[in-house]
C-alpha cells in the first residue's frame, strides 16, 4: 500500500491504496466520485475517459498512484456549482443528446478536450473525436448535434454575436 | 534471445481482446475454460482491483529503471502507455510481479532530427507528439499517414510509439510501417546498448528480440530519400480498429521516373509484420503505372497466407492485401512523381 495524492477538480484528495488500482476505481470507491463509468476495463469504450492535465485518456488504463502529480478533471468537475451545467452540458440537454446516460460522462470529457482544441469543428472532425466513446442507446446523432450547438454558441458567446 | 511479451497468448485470445463486441465475456469465457485462473472465483475485497499484484517502481532515471529490469528480468515489465499492457493486466493474460513505470523519465520522450530529414523518437513519445509534429509531417510522412489509424484520440493521447512496437501485436499498424521505413530500433541495458533492424526486430506474435535485461529505448527514422513516396492504407470495420488488413509503401524513382527502390509491408497477415518483397521487387526498374502496380498487387496476393480472424476470413484479408498493395502503391507512385517535380 501506498499514501498518494491526487488533485481532482481542483480539490486535493489523500487515501492510500494498492499500486495496482485502477484509477477508474479509485475515483469512484475511494473518492466517491462515480460520474465517471465502467464499461468494458479495457480501453475500448470510453466510458471512464477523463482529463489527465486536460487530456482525454481512459481511467481503466491508468493505475491510481500514476495520477500523482497531474492535474485531473472528471464529470462532476464541469459545472461550476450545484444545480449547474455547463456548456457542452447544456447543449447535451438541448438536443436529448443522452439517453440511460452511460457513456455521457465520458463523451462530455472527451468533448471538452476537443472543443477547447476545435473550436469551430465540421461534423466529420466530431465523429472522428467521437470514435472512442461507445453509446448504445442514442446512435450518436444527438450527441453530434449537441457538440455543434455547444461549439456554435460558444463562438457567439465569444464574439457578442447574436 | 529470450522473448519479452505474453507467452501462451494463443490467437484465440488474441482475437478476443482485439473483439469489439461481447468482449469482456467471450475472453472471459476463453480464459474460465483454459489455461488461466478463472475470474469469478476471486474474493471480493473491499474496493475492487481486476490486475494482479505487484510491485510498482516509479523510475528515478534511466540507469535506475535498466537496473531494476536488469535484477527482475521476464518478472518485470515497463509501463509507458499503459495503451495495451493495462488491458491485458485488467484481463490478467499478463501478470508481471514488477512494473517500471518510466512516465517519470521526461528524457525519453522527444522527435529529434538527426541529419537531413532522418529523425530519432525517444521510448516515451506518444502517438499525439508523433500526430502533431510537423517534423513527422514533413519528413516521415509514412508514420504520419499511419499514425491517425492507431486506437482513438484518448489511446493516442497516452499510447507511445516504443511500447507499440515492443508488444508487438500482429494486427498493429506501426511494425508494418517501422519495416517500410527501415527503422533501426535502439535497445538498451546495463550490458550496453545495440541496435537491432527492424526486420530482426519482430520474431513472433507479442514477441520481439527484446532480452530479459532490455528496454527499447528509441526509434531511428533514416530520412526518406530524395524523388520518394509513401502511403499508408488500411481496412477496418470502424475507425480505430485493428486493421483487418493494412500496407505501407514507399517508393523511390530515379530521374527518369523509374522505380529504383520499392517497400512493401502489410500487417495483420501472420504473427509479424510481413514485407511484400515479390511485389517490391517486381517492381524495381519499372515505370509504376496502373499495370505494374496491378501486377504487384497480384504478387502481393501470392506472397501471403493470412490466418483469417473474428473480423475477415483468411480469403477477405488475402483479397485486401491486393486492393490495398494497389491503391498503396498507386498513391505512393503519384506522390514520388510530384516529390520529383514532375506532374503526379
Amino acid at each position: 500500500m501506498k499514501t498518494i495524492n491526487l488533485v481532482v477538480n481542483g480539490k486535493s484528495y489523500t487515501r492510500e491504496v494498492e499500486p495496482r488500482m485502477l484509477l477508474s476505481d479509485c475515483l469512484r470507491h475511494a473518492l466517491g466520485l462515480t460520474g465517471t463509468h465502467v464499461g468494458c476495463e479495457h480501453g475500448v469504450c470510453g466510458a471512464c475517459t477523463i482529463l489527465f492535465d486536460g487530456q482525454a485518456v481512459r481511467a481503466c488504463l491508468m493505475f491510481a498512484s500514476q495520477a500523482q502529480g497531474h492535474v485531473l478533471r472528471t464529470v462532476e468537475g464541469l459545472a461550476s456549482g450545484a444545480g449547474q451545467l455547463d456548456g457542452l452540458q447544456q447543449a447535451f440537454r438541448d438536443t436529448h443528446a443522452l439517453q440511460c446516460g452511460f457513456c455521457t460522462p465520458g463523451i462530455l470529457m472527451t468533448m471538452t478536450e476537443f472543443l477547447a482544441e476545435h473550436p469551430a469543428p465540421t461534423e466529420a472532425q466530431v465523429r472522428e473525436a467521437l470514435s472512442g466513446n461507445l453509446c448504445r442507446c442514442t446512435g450518436y446523432q444527438k450527441i453530434v448535434e449537441a457538440v455543434m450547438l455547444a461549439a456554435s454558441r460558444s463562438r457567439h458567446a465569444a464574439t457578442g454575436a447574436a | 534471445m529470450v522473448a519479452q511479451g505474453i507467452v501462451q497468448v494463443s490467437l484465440v485470445i488474441a482475437n478476443g481482446l482485439r473483439a469489439q463486441h461481447n468482449t469482456a465475456l467471450q475472453v472471459r469465457g476463453v480464459m474460465t475454460a483454459g489455461a488461466h485462473a478463472p475470474l469469478r472465483r476471486q474474493p471480493r475485497a473491499p474496493v475492487r482491483m481486476k490486475p494482479a499484484p505487484f510491485e510498482y517502481f516509479a523510475a528515478e532515471s534511466l540507469a535506475h529503471a535498466l537496473d531494476l529490469k536488469a535484477r527482475h528480468g521476464d518478472e518485470a515489465r515497463f509501463l509507458a502507455g499503459g495503451q495495451s499492457l493495462i488491458p491485458a493486466m485488467n484481463f490478467r493474460l499478463a501478470q508481471p510481479a514488477v512494473l517500471i513505470d518510466i512516465n517519470p523519465l521526461p528524457q525519453l520522450d522527444g522527435i529529434e532530427a538527426e541529419g537531413a530529414g532522418g529523425m530519432l523518437i525517444g521510448a516515451l513519445t506518444r502517438y499525439r507528439s508523433l500526430e502533431r509534429s510537423a517534423q513527422v509531417a514533413r519528413h516521415q510522412p509514412l508514420l504520419a499517414e499511419a499514425v491517425p489509424n492507431v486506437a482513438h484520440p484518448q489511446v493516442r493521447n497516452r499510447g507511445t510509439l516504443a511500447g507499440n512496437l515492443a508488444h508487438a501485436d500482429p494486427a498493429s499498424e506501426l511494425p508494418a510501417v517501422m519495416l517500410a521505413s527501415r527503422a533501426i530500433l535502439r535497445v538498451q541495458s546495463v550490458r550496453g546498448e545495440r541496435r537491432i533492424a527492424a526486420q530482426d526486430f519482430f520474431i513472433n506474435l507479442f514477441t520481439t528480440a527484446l532480452a530479459a535485461d532490455e528496454m527499447l529505448t528509441a526509434i531511428e527514422l533514416p530520412a526518406l530519400p530524395a524523388r520518394s513516396g509513401c502511403a499508408f492504407i488500411e481496412v477496418s470495420r470502424r475507425r480505430g480498429d485493428y486493421a483487418m488488413m493494412g500496407v505501407a509503401a514507399v517508393l523511390v524513382l530515379d530521374a527518369a521516373g523509374v522505380c529504383v527502390e520499392a517497400r512493401l509491408a502489410c500487417c495483420n497477415a501472420g504473427p509479424t509484420p510481413m514485407p511484400l518483397a515479390a511485389a517490391a521487387a517486381a517492381l524495381r526498374g519499372a515505370r509504376v503505372d496502373a499495370a505494374a502496380a496491378a501486377d504487384a498487387a497480384e504478387l502481393a496476393r501470392g506472397e501471403v497466407d493470412p490466418p483469417g480472424n473474428l473480423h475477415a476470413s483468411a480469403a477477405f484479408q488475402t483479397h485486401l492485401v491486393g486492393v490495398l498493395t494497389r491503391r498503396a502503391l498507386v498513391a505512393a507512385a503519384g506522390r514520388a512523381r510530384a516529390n520529383s517535380g514532375a506532374a503526379p
